[in-house]
C-alpha cells in the first residue's frame, strides 16, 4: 500500500512539511484512507491553523456562559432552567459554485449543530456578501442563495428572522453565505461531543452515505482557479425533509437518557465527527466499515471517510439501549445501524472486509496537527498597503432630500423584501418581529424573548482593521440593545482571503484584536464560530481577496416581551431625538461611495465605554416606557435611520434642518429614539439632541416635503427592478 | 364538554404544535396528536385539523402522499361523518389531493416562496368555520407557502362560487390564486382548506387576531350541535 506519491500528497492539500508531520505522528507511510483522514483534519477548514493562535486572545467566558468554543455551538444560560444554543457558520465556497445547494447545505449544517446539542432550533439567521449587482453571475446567485436558504428553512419549519446582504466589487468572484441558527434547550439537558465508556456503542443515523461532498472542507480551504466549475460534484445536496424527521428523532431520543455523546457529521463528514469524539473523550474508537449505510454498492473506507453526505449523526449510546434507540429512529423512517464501539487503545481503527484498512493515533493527529504563527503586518504597514485615500473635502451639497431618495434606492440601503418574503418568518407562531435593528422570537410558552442580529460592515474593517472588528461587535450590541435585549453573546463566522498573504494575516489579526477589545469592554464574549479563509477568486480575473468580513451574530434576552421596542414611528407627534454621539464625519460612508462615488478616509471610531453606557441607558428607556420608537443610526447615517422609521410605520416627520455631514455622517454609538417630550429622557445623563416630530405623510427635510409615498417608491425599486423587471 | 380537536401529524409537517397551541388556547383544553401512520382517531372526535408543513418533503406533488397514509382513510370516513375538517396550507393541499376539496394548488405564480401577511375578505361567514365572521369583513391573516396558487375549472369555479363555497378571497392578488381565492368549503360545508395561516393570528403577539375567531366559530358549532 506505498503507493503515495508526491502528486497524491499534494492533491490533498498537504504541503510537503505537513505530510512530513504525517510520516513521524504515524512513523510509517500512510495508506490513502489515512491519508485522506489526516488531509481533511488538518485543512484550515477544520484545523483553524493559521487563525488559532489569535483566536484564543477572544474572550469566551461571563456567568451566564455554559459552554464556549469547541462543542458542537456556544450555550448560554436564559434562566429558568433553560439555555440559549447557537452558532454561525460560513458556507462560501459551495454556495458560489452552486449556489441553492450550497446556501441551503448551509443551513442544514448550522441547524445540526445546534440541535445536536439538545436544542429546539428556534430562529434562523443569515449574513450575505455579494458582488457588484450587474456582475453577470450575481443575479443568478443571489436568487440561488436566498431560494437555497428559504427552501431549507422553511421546510424543517425554523423561522428565519434576522439577516443582512451587503453588495461590493470585492465579492465580485466569492460570495458569502454564513447561516446562523439559535436554539432553545433545558439547561440541564445538554448534549456533548465527548465519547466514553469502554464498549460503548457508535451509532451513525441519519441518510445513508453517498459520495457528495468528497473533499469539500478541503476544496474550502484552497482559493478558486479558473476551474471553478469543475469542483460542482465536491458540493453537497441537501434534504431539509431528512433534516426535519432527525431534529423530531433525536429531540425524542434525547428526552431518555440512552445517549453518552453526539456529534453531527458536517465538514469532513464521519472523519472529523468520529475523531473529535473520540479525542475529546480521550477514548480510541473501531468502525467497521461494512456497516455504514450507504446510498451506492461499491463505495470504498476512503469515500465513506470524506463524504460530506447531509443530515447525518454520530451518537455513543449506553449498552443495551440500541433497541430503544433504533426503534424512535425507524419510526421517523430514518437509518440507524451501530457501526463500532468506543475502545480504550487511543487510536482510531477502521475494518473493512476483515482487513484493518485504517489505525491512526489519536494523540498525534490532534497535537501534531499544523500551527502557523503566519508573519503579518503592522497596523501601520497595512495602512501603507490597503492606500485607503484621505477624506479629502467633500463638496457640499443642497439637495439633501434627492440625496435620501438616491441612497435608500441603492444596493446596499434598498429594501429587502424580495429576499425576506421567500423565507418564512413566522413559523412555530413565537416570532415578535422581524425587519427592525434584530429579530426577536418568544421563548416558546414564556414570557421571555430572545434576539438576534448579524453585523459587519467590511469597509470599515477593510480601511482599518481594528475599528472595524470593535465596530462589528458594536453593532450587534447596539442592534440588541435597541429592541431592549440584555446583550448576552456572540457567535462569529470569520471571513478572510489568504493567510498566506501578510497584508491578509493583518486583517484576520488586527480585526480579532478589535473585536476582543470590544467583547471584553462590553460584557459580550465569544461562545461558538468559525473561521473561513482563502475567499479569494482567481475566477473573475482579479486574484484578489474579499473585504475582510468578521461577521458577528449576536443573541440577546428580553425579560418581558411585552416591553420589546420596535423601530416604526408609533404615533403622529411624538418628539424625535438622537442620543449619543455628535460627531459628524463622512469617512468610510454609504453616502460618500452612493453620492460621490468615492470611498474614502477613516471609518467612523467606536468609544466602547460610552457604547456600553448607552446601550444600558436606552434599554433602561424602553424598559420603562419612556420611549415609543427606537433603532440604531448605522449604515446611511441619521437620515436614513429617520426615513426607515417613517416607512415602518407609515407616519412621516418634520426634520430640523441637516447638513450633508449630519444627515448621511456614520459615527457610531447612536441611537433615534421617539418620545412624548424631552423630559421622558431625563435622569440618564445622556447627550440628547431634538431632531423633530412626527406627523404626516412625508418627511419634511430643510423646509422641502419628501412624500413616504416616494421614498417607499425609491426603497422598493432595486430588487423590484433588479429581480422582477 | 371540552371540544375534542385532534391535530394530525404527518412526517415534514411543521405547524402541528402551533395549530395545537391555538386550538387548545381557544378551546382551552389539549387538543389531541395523531400520528400519520395511526389507522383510527381517537374516539368522539369533535374537529379534525390538518396543519402546515412539507409532509414528505413536498415529494411528488405536495400532499399527495400524505393524502394517501393510514390515518387520511379514517379523516376521510369522518369527513363522511360530517365531522369538521379543516386543512391549513399544507392541509388544504392535503385535503384536495384526498379529494375531500376540489381543485389543486400549483406553484406560485411568482415562482417564489411568499411569506406576509395578507387581507382577506370573508365571503361567506354562513359556515361552521366562519359564523364569528361578518359576511364581507376584510380580514388579516400570514401566508406562508410555495405552492398556494389555487386552480379549479372554470366550471367547477362557478358551482364554488354560486355555492357559497369560496370562504376566503385574497383582496389583493397574491399567488396567481383564480380568482383569488384563499380558502373552500366542501360541498357540505364541514370540510375548510385554506392557504392562509389561521393559527399565527391568535395573540396580540402575533401583531394581529383575526384568526381566532376561526376556532370560537368551530367550538359554538360544536358545542352548539
Amino acid at each position: 500500500m506505498s503507493d503515495i506519491t508526491p502528486e497524491i500528497v499534494e492533491s490533498h492539500g498537504l504541503s510537503r512539511e505537513e505530510y512530513d508531520r504525517v510520516l513521524s505522528a504515524l512513523g510509517r507511510e500512510p495508506n490513502l484512507v489515512e491519508l485522506g483522514i489526516f488531509s481533511v483534519m488538518w485543512s484550515e477548514h477544520c484545523s483553524y491553523k493559521s487563525s488559532r493562535i489569535h483566536l484564543k486572545n477572544l474572550p469566551t467566558e461571563a456567568p451566564w456562559v455554559i459552554c464556549g468554543p469547541g462543542e458542537n455551538a456556544g450555550v448560554i444560560d436564559i434562566g429558568d432552567g433553560q439555555a440559549a444554543i447557537f452558532k454561525m457558520e460560513s458556507h462560501n465556497h459551495p454556495s458560489y459554485i452552486e449556489p441553492y445547494q450550497g446556501a441551503a447545505t448551509g443551513v442544514g449544517g448550522i441547524l445540526r449543530d445546534v440541535f445536536t446539542m439538545g436544542a429546539r432550533p428556534v430562529a434562523n439567521a443569515n449574513a450575505l456578501r455579494f458582488g457588484r449587482p450587474d456582475h453577470p453571475k450575481m443575479q443568478h446567485l443571489v436568487k440561488g442563495v436566498v431560494a437555497g436558504i428559504g427552501g431549507y428553512g422553511n421546510c424543517v419549519g425554523v423561522p428565519t428572522v434576522a439577516g443582512e446582504t451587503n453588495f461590493h466589487p470585492g465579492y465580485d468572484g466569492n460570495i458569502l453565505v454564513n447561516a446562523m441558527t439559535v436554539g432553545v434547550a433545558d439547561a440541564d439537558k445538554i448534549f456533548y461531543s465527548a465519547a466514553t465508556g469502554l464498549g460503548n456503542p457508535i451509532v451513525y443515523v441519519g441518510s445513508k452515505t453517498g459520495r457528495d461532498g468528497i473533499h469539500g472542507a478541503t476544496m474550502a480551504s484552497a482559493e478558486f482557479d479558473e476551474n471553478s466549475d469543475e469542483k460542482r460534484p465536491t458540493v453537497q445536496v441537501g434534504d431539509p425533509f431528512t433534516e426535519k424527521l432527525l431534529i423530531e428523532a433525536c429531540l425524542e431520543l434525547m428526552a431518555t437518557d440512552a445517549i453518552v455523546a453526539i456529534q453531527d457529521m458536517g465538514a469532513a463528514g464521519l472523519t472529523s465527527s468520529s475523531v473529535e469524539m473520540a479525542s475529546k473523550g480521550g477514548a480510541g474508537i473501531r468502525l467497521d466499515m461494512n456497516a455504514v449505510p450507504c446510498r451506492e454498492e461499491g463505495m470504498t473506507p476512503y469515500e465513506m471517510m470524506l463524504s460530506e453526505s447531509q443530515e447525518r449523526m454520530l451518537m455513543v449510546l449506553k449498552p443495551g439501549r440500541e433497541a430503544e434507540a433504533e426503534a424512535i429512529f425507524r419510526k421517523w423512517e430514518l437509518d440507524f445501524a451501530v457501526i463500532g464501539e468506543v475502545t480504550d487503545t487511543g487510536h482510531m481503527v477502521l475494518e473493512w472486509n476483515g482487513e484493518v484498512v485504517c489505525d491512526i493515533p489519536l494523540a498525534p493527529l490532534a497535537d501534531d496537527a499544523p500551527l502557523y504563527d503566519r508573519p503579518y503586518l503592522s497596523q501601520d504597514e497595512y495602512k501603507a498597503w490597503a492606500q485607503v485615500k484621505p477624506l479629502g473635502a467633500v463638496p457640499e451639497r443642497t439637495d439633501i432630500a434627492a440625496d435620501l431618495l438616491k441612497l435608500m434606492a441603492s444596493p446596499d440601503l434598498a429594501s429587502r423584501r424580495w429576499i425576506y418574503e421567500q423565507y418564512d418568518s413566522q413559523v412555530g407562531a413565537d416570532t415578535l418581529q422581524t425587519g427592525g435593528d434584530a429579530g426577536v422570537v418568544r421563548v416558546h410558552g414564556t414570557n421571555k424573548a430572545l434576539a438576534t442580529t448579524t453585523d459587519c460592515t467590511p469597509r470599515y474593517v477593510y480601511a482599518d482593521p481594528f475599528e472595524g472588528g470593535k465596530q462589528a461587535v458594536a453593532e450587534a450590541y447596539r442592534n440588541l440593545c435597541a429592541v431592549g435585549a440584555r446583550p448576552l453573546a456572540i457567535t462569529n463566522c470569520l471571513n478572510f482571503g489568504s493567510p498566506q498573504r501578510p497584508e491578509i494575516m493583518a486583517q484576520i489579526v488586527h480585526a480579532l484584536d478589535g473585536m476582543g477589545e470590544a467583547c471584553r469592554a462590553l460584557d459580550f464574549p465569544v461562545v461558538s464560530g468559525n473561521v473561513s479563509l482563502y475567499n479569494e477568486s482567481k475566477a473573475t480575473g482579479g486574484g484578489s481577496a474579499i473585504l475582510p468580513t468578521p461577521a458577528i451574530g449576536g443573541v440577546g434576552l428580553l425579560d418581558d416581551y411585552t416591553q420589546m421596542a420596535r423601530i416604526g414611528f408609533a404615533a403622529e407627534s411624538d418628539e424625535i431625538f438622537v442620543i449619543g454621539s455628535d460627531v459628524e464625519t463622512l469617512g468610510q460612508s454609504l453616502y460618500l461611495r452612493v453620492v460621490h462615488g468615492a470611498e474614502a478616509g477613516a471609518p467612523p471610531a467606536v468609544d466602547l465605554a460610552a457604547e456600553r453606557q448607552l446601550g444600558e441607558a436606552v434599554r433602561s428607556l424602553i424598559a420603562s416606557g419612556a420611549v415609543s420608537a427606537v433603532h440604531d443610526v448605522s449604515d446611511g447615517g441619521l437620515l436614513v435611520a429617520v426615513a426607515e422609521m417613517a416607512l415602518a410605520s407609515g407616519i412621516g416627520a418634520e426634520l430640523e434642518p441637516l447638513r450633508a455631514a449630519a444627515a448621511f455622517g456614520e459615527a457610531q454609538g447612536r441611537y433615534v429614539v421617539t418620545a412624548r417630550d424631552a423630559a421622558a429622557l431625563e435622569g440618564h445623563g445622556l447627550p440628547v439632541r431634538r431632531i423633530g416630530r412626527t406627523g404626516g405623510d412625508a418627511l419634511i427635510i430643510n423646509g422641502q416635503p419628501l412624500a413616504l409615498a416616494d421614498l417607499r417608491t425609491a426603497h422598493q425599486s432595486f430588487f423590484r427592478d433588479w429581480m422582477e423587471g | 364538554m371540552a371540544v375534542r380537536a385532534a391535530v394530525i401529524t404527518f412526517p415534514g409537517s411543521n405547524c402541528d404544535r402551533d395549530m395545537a397551541v391555538a386550538i387548545e388556547q381557544v378551546v382551552g383544553a389539549p387538543a389531541l396528536r395523531v400520528w400519520h401512520g395511526d389507522t383510527a382517531l381517537p374516539d368522539r372526535v369533535d374537529f379534525i385539523a390538518l396543519p402546515g408543513g412539507f409532509s414528505y418533503g413536498d415529494y411528488l406533488r405536495s400532499g399527495a402522499m400524505a393524502a394517501r397514509s393510514p390515518i387520511m382513510r379514517a379523516v376521510v370516513d369522518a369527513a363522511g361523518r360530517g365531522v369538521p375538517v379543516l386543512g391549513v396550507c399544507n392541509g388544504f393541499q392535503v385535503l384536495t389531493e384526498a379529494g375531500l376539496l376540489p381543485g389543486a394548488l400549483m406553484r406560485n405564480a411568482g415562482m417564489n416562496f411568499i411569506c406576509r401577511t395578507a387581507a382577506l375578505k370573508v365571503e361567506n361567514a354562513g359556515s361552521l368555520f366562519t359564523s364569528a365572521y361578518r359576511a364581507g369583513e376584510d380580514i388579516r391573516i400570514p401566508v406562508a407557502h410555495h405552492d398556494g396558487n389555487y386552480f379549479a375549472d372554470a366550471e367547477t369555479l362557478d358551482r364554488l362560487e354560486g355555492e357559497g363555497r369560496v370562504a376566503f378571497r385574497y383582496i389583493e392578488a397574491c399567488n396567481g390564486s383564480q380568482r383569488n381565492i384563499a380558502g373552500v368549503l366542501s360541498e357540505n360545508g364541514r370540510v375548510l382548506g385554506m392557504m392562509p395561516h389561521p393559527e399565527r393570528a391568535i395573540d396580540a403577539a402575533h401583531g394581529g387576531v383575526d384568526g381566532r375567531r376561526l376556532f370560537e366559530s368551530v367550538v359554538a358549532s360544536v358545542v352548539a350541535a
